[in-house]
């Protein structure tokens, strides 16, 4: 077996407060520490992949590679406008109205 | 000719086009099982009576002015409910997404509607395709038809769970790590992956998009071939579908496997699965290779590694995904003094466990610093797996394997311990890292009267041998057991 070693894994070290920032989650302690546990044990079995030798292999992003799937540069139709907006938790006429986001 | 509800697809067109039944009586054959079927099993989340009444007698009228669209002409179809209907609420079983009304039908569903099927209704699943059991709902776990004290799979388990009862006659899910052929295993019915891009995901709602395919849930071979004919081809409405023709799925159906290579994947055989699954898979090899197949023994080492480099891929695609679910456009909202904080609260609330952990881990996997070594090595190992595919299918037509190392577990038996929930998928993920189509036939039951499915693997576009493999492994298994809570007899 020599295709593989088991050796120089990369530690799993979870800044979890960091992660849930970054995700747009908002946790309290107890739930970022029940999430930090569960997660280190997933990413311990899934830095098993560290232990296959792949130097010089290029990575997969997509099973069957297609680049640049081009269209005609033509006008179609849009979504009806009433229905999407009917949707939104909250509008103004035909605006999604959200927090202030810049300062007066 | 007994209970509609009972009917394959087949019979069921053949029935109608024949003048011996209508879709107006199929359709209130499944009603009627889904009236009797539901309070124990929890298939759906959504029953559509109005549209589905409306379609079946415009079904009816079509077919006798003479107008055949298709193999699902008339059929009462249920949908995931992560695949988006124009009208029809679709949650991904999600608290996020309640109440949602999609403004568009996705191509599938398009397709599905301009082929004469009748849409039922929306069926459960984990939330947003993310689990093996359909416990991570927000609204309630499915239960197996075969023991409702035991899990329907999933993340299709409605699918499964409604098309095993008889409470649809065919149903559509989607695939990103086994969602559909495990359920079906456990279910005792069909379930087919196609190849990436062969059916467009313009409309289902995205989980792990270098993975997810929708693909038919049946009661047999024959029937995912007609769903697949139906759902099937390109679409420019998705940039990764396929452009070619679309493969003749049909005619090998009645070819038999003499001559055919039947390569045993050494790494999803024996290790790991129950001795009573491992036998009847190995009972199943043995029929087919009487049936004239040549079984060859066959290693792919990588494949032993395609469950981890999965748990940085699909989270690590699940949290750019779901990145959409911000509160501003559709579903919930939770109030926040400022932007981010609005969308903080709302994510928090609206997402699950399962999704909220999905998410963490995939936000983790491509963060600065760890992106190299979690999720660029795991896309490496995809490409490791790729290659001993593609060097298996040198010296083998199609692969197999138990579809689930196990029969239906039971209800709260997993959710403590994501990891061995997660030990679900172990044999079917590996096709959907590659890209291949992959279908699973119930073989027959264990001890516990629970049914066992086996798993056909084929390459990229190779679904004609694949169904003609399939097809034949259903023949020999001669499986025609009826789930016992698939009755319409009260319980």
């Amino acid at each position: 077996m020599s295709r593989y070693y088991h050796s120089g894994l990369m530690p799993v070290d979870i800044d979890i407060a960091k992660v849930a920032r970054l995700a747009r989650l908002a946790l309290n302690e107890e739930e970022l520490e029940r999430y930090r546990r569960q997660c280190e044990v997933v990413l311990e079995h899934a830095a098993l992949v560290q232990s296959l030798l792949t130097e010089g292999v290029p990575p997969t992003s997509h099973p069957l590679p297609r680049t640049n799937a081009f269209r005609e540069d033509l006008v179609t139709g849009s979504l009806p406008r009433e229905e999407v907006l009917s949707q939104a938790p909250d509008r103004d006429g035909d605006f999604f109205v959200v927090p202030r986001i810049l300062d007066e | 000719m007994g209970d509609l509800a009972d009917l394959t697809v087949a019979e069921a067109a053949a029935g109608l086009r024949k003048g011996d039944l209508t879709a107006v009586e199929l359709l209130e054959a499944v009603n009627r099982r889904a009236a009797m079927t539901e309070a124990n099993l929890h298939a759906y989340l959504t029953v559509d009576r109005e549209g589905s009444a409306r379609a079946a007698v415009a079904a009816d009228a079509s077919l006798n002015a003479g107008k055949d669209p298709g193999p699902l002409h008339g059929i009462p179809v249920a949908l995931k409910d992560n695949m988006v209907t124009r009208g029809l609420e679709t949650t991904c079983s999600s608290k996020i997404l309640s109440g949602y009304l999609p403004p568009y039908d996705g191509t599938a569903v398009t397709r599905l509607r301009d082929g004469g099927a009748v849409i039922f209704g929306k069926t459960n699943l984990d939330e947003f395709a993310m689990g093996s059991s359909t416990e991570n709902s927000a609204y309630g776990t499915s239960r197996n038809p075969w023991d409702p004290e035991t899990v329907p799979g999933g993340s299709s388990g409605g699918s499964a769970a409604a098309v095993a009862a008889g409470s649809a006659l065919v149903a559509f899910g989607s695939d990103t790590g086994g969602s559909i052929r495990q359920p079906a295993a456990l279910c005792g019915i069909v379930g087919m992956k196609p190849t990436y891009g062969l059916v467009s995901r313009y409309g289902l709602i995205a989980f792990a998009s270098s993975l997810d395919q929708i693909g038919p849930l049946t009661r047999t071979v024959e029937d995912a071939v007609a769903a697949l004919e139906v759902v099937g081809g390109y679409d420019p409405l998705d940039s990764t579908s396929y452009p070619g023709a679309v493969p003749d799925y049909r005619s090998g159906l009645d070819s038999g496997v003499s001559g055919l290579r039947v390569g045993v994947v050494t790494e999803l055989n024996g290790t790991g699965i129950d001795p009573e699954v491992q036998a009847a898979v190995d009972a199943t090899i043995a029929r087919l290779e009487q049936a004239g197949a040549t079984i060859v023994q066959l290693s792919l080492p990588s494949v032993e590694y395609a469950l981890s480099a999965y748990y940085l891929i699909a989270p690590a695609e699940c949290s750019a995904n779901l990145a959409r679910f911000d509160g501003v456009r559709y579903g919930l909202r939770r109030h926040g003094e400022t932007v981010e904080q609005m969308m903080s609260n709302t994510r928090a609330e609206g997402f699950g466990p399962e999704v909220t952990r999905r998410i963490l881990l995939g936000t983790y996997a491509l963060s600065a610093g760890y992106y190299d070594a979690f999720y660029g090595q795991a896309q490496r190992v995809r490409t490791l797996i790729i290659r001993d595919f593609e060097a298996a299918y040198q010296q083998a037509d199609v692969l197999v394997s138990p579809t689930s190392p196990t029969t239906a577990f039971a209800i709260g038996d997993r959710t403590a311990d994501p990891l061995s929930m997660y030990m679900s998928d172990v044999c079917t993920i590996p096709s959907n890292m590659s890209g291949d189509p992959a279908i699973s036939v119930p073989i027959g039951l264990d001890s516990s009267g629970l049914p066992i499915g086996f798993q056909v693997m084929a390459p990229a576009l190779g679904e004609p041998v694949m169904f003609r493999v399939a097809a034949e492994v259903e023949r020999q298994a001669g499986f025609d057991a009826r789930a016992p809570y698939a009755s319409s007899e009260a319980r």
